[in-house]
């Protein structure tokens, strides 16, 4: 049981990463890889400001701007300079490597010995189901926000952005501008994720962001298909379900594990199971076309 | 209205593919002008409408909004004044978007787009008797996505989203290019009918003869990237329709 509920957390752990690959991929259709670094700055800087006692209140608005500047820094990258949004991507993900190291000074942080977010609350008596219910209050309430900032005009024109590039130009928004902003929003949802995980686990590493972008895509990608199953429209809603998604996605990869896998096999079996799950569909739709 | 002066556009200059599409067009408009563009495949009609919306910017010359020098302005600074029809019916509306969303996009057109929740019930009941009167009876289908619509009814919600907003210049580039003869027919009459009503000033390009014919007060016909005829709306009453067949031979 405790296993599973282990899974469960890590899932919504990674709820700010699905809504940040959701953001860039889907909404914007663009194919940022800067996920895997921003999700490691948003654990370093939480590692380092915890180990420095500086109070939590300061700690999650640091992380989300740190991860909006290595967001917008690719977006400047890709529109401004014109290159490849791929590319830019790997670019910024690779020097933040190097920035990550310096800020840690280390290659591994433990945290355990510092007070965190998911400490002292005895809400229920015991330490999984309190951080559950921290996790869900959380995670709910970055889906209501971004689920009301995709309601407002401002929402209505990042939309279509992705959707109608020259549209949205010929109506007045400068879309250079909207999709360095996207970035921004996306990678900063990104870092909450490293945020959270950091402290439910005690530790920043400076390898937990890699391969990580595959696991927002594959969050997302079950998340899609639940969507697309009951043609989820609302907002709100399809962020609550890209949620699911992620939770889904850990318990999958759980229930592998018990399985029997030998966890150094763990990002191959990731790896293939978000193949497995983007693929089922495809495979699916062409018989039936 | 509008004033363009000695406007040169040459794409790929110095390349083995150069090409000259604006050789030094100077053009007035008035406010009010519906002038109709017509001219041979690559004499420079898309280009110059390109320039006047600000997706082409000239290589010289300069471009007058009202009193203000508009040669610099990127397309979306200039959506104040500019609205546009796109020949695909797909490049003006967002698919994914619901039709509300798309409207709601259209009638912030010359203001900004902010965190406010703007698509209300009063907007949405303006939104759906603006579009009855298409008479497509999409007034009931306002949450539906733009997408799973025909392209004669996106274009035709196209332009009605052009004066969501206040507009004062309306740039239609082929608009029934893609369209069957019906919807083109109804594209091109409420086009007409919201040029009148608004008072815009308007710019149609077209292939189609009849309706350069029927359409606008004042024409114009291009060629290797020179107006080579200027006809005003009398000139362009007495004009016969085969003698404006004998232009592109």
């Amino acid at each position: 049981m405790d296993f599973y509920l282990a899974a469960v957390l890590q899932g919504l752990c990674f709820s700010g990463l699905a809504l940040g690959i959701y953001l860039s991929m889907k909404i914007f259709n663009i194919p940022d890889i800067t996920t895997d670094g921003s999700y490691t700055l948003g654990g370093t800087v939480t590692g380092i400001m915890l180990a420095a006692h500086i109070p939590q209140g300061f700690i999650l608005p640091a992380v989300l701007l740190s991860g909006g500047v290595a967001g917008g820094i690719t977006g400047f990258i890709h529109t401004k300079l014109r290159i490849n949004a791929l590319l830019a991507g790997i670019l910024v993900m690779t020097a933040l490597y190097s920035v990550n190291l310096t800020l840690m000074g280390r290659s591994n942080l433990p945290l355990l010995a510092f007070a965190n977010l998911f400490g002292n609350w005895a809400l229920t008596g015991s330490q999984g189901p309190d951080s559950l219910i921290v996790l869900l209050v959380i995670t709910a309430a970055l889906v209501f926000l971004l689920g009301y900032v995709l309601r407002t005009d401002f929402g209505i024109a990042m939309r279509a952005t992705g959707n109608s590039e020259s549209m949205v130009r010929a109506l007045g928004v400068n879309t250079d501008r909207m999709k360095i902003t996207g970035l921004a929003m996306a990678n900063a949802l990104t870092a909450t994720s490293g945020y959270l995980v950091v402290q439910l686990q005690g530790f920043a590493d400076i390898n937990m962001g890699i391969g990580i972008v595959i696991t927002g895509l594959g969050s997302v990608v079950i998340g899609e298909t639940i969507i697309r199953r009951f043609r989820v429209v609302q907002p709100v809603s399809v962020l609550a379900i890209l949620l699911a998604g992620a939770v889904l996605f850990q318990l999958a990869l759980a229930v592998t594990l018990t399985l029997g896998i030998d966890p150094t096999l763990l990002k191959l079996v990731t790896a293939l199971f978000v193949l497995l799950i983007v693929s089922l569909p495809r495979i699916f739709q062409s018989r039936t076309a | 209205m509008i004033s363009l002066s000695a406007i040169h556009k040459t794409f790929n200059k110095g390349e083995p593919n150069e090409v000259v599409a604006l050789r030094d067009v100077s053009l007035a408009l008035k406010p009010s002008e519906y002038l109709v563009v017509i001219g041979p495949n690559g004499s420079g009609k898309s280009t110059l409408l390109n320039v006047l919306a600000g997706s082409v910017l000239p290589s010289s010359g300069e471009i007058k909004i009202g009193a203000q020098n508009v040669t610099a302005l990127p397309e979306y600074n200039r959506s104040k004044w500019v609205a546009r029809i796109f020949q695909d019916p797909l490049k003006g509306t967002a698919p994914e978007l619901s039709i509300l969303d798309n409207f709601r996009l259209a009638a912030l057109r010359t203001s900004a787009k902010t965190l406010k929740v703007g698509t209300t019930n009063t907007f949405k009941d303006a939104v759906k008797t603006q579009i009855s009167q298409l008479g497509m009876g999409l007034e009931n289908k306002v949450n539906q996505q733009m997408g799973t619509l025909s392209g004669g009814q996106r274009q035709a919600l196209t332009l009605l989203m052009c004066v969501m907003d206040e507009a004062k210049i309306l740039l239609l580039d082929e608009p029934t290019a893609a369209l069957d003869p019906r919807s083109a027919e109804l594209v091109l009459q409420t086009a007409d009918k919201l040029i009148r009503e608004h008072q815009l000033t308007a710019l149609l390009i077209t292939h189609q003869l009849k309706d350069a014919f029927r359409f606008g007060n004042r024409l114009i016909f291009m060629r290797e990237g020179e107006i080579s005829k200027d006809l005003d709306a009398g000139e362009k009453g007495r004009l016969s329709e085969e003698e404006l067949y004998k232009w592109f031979m």
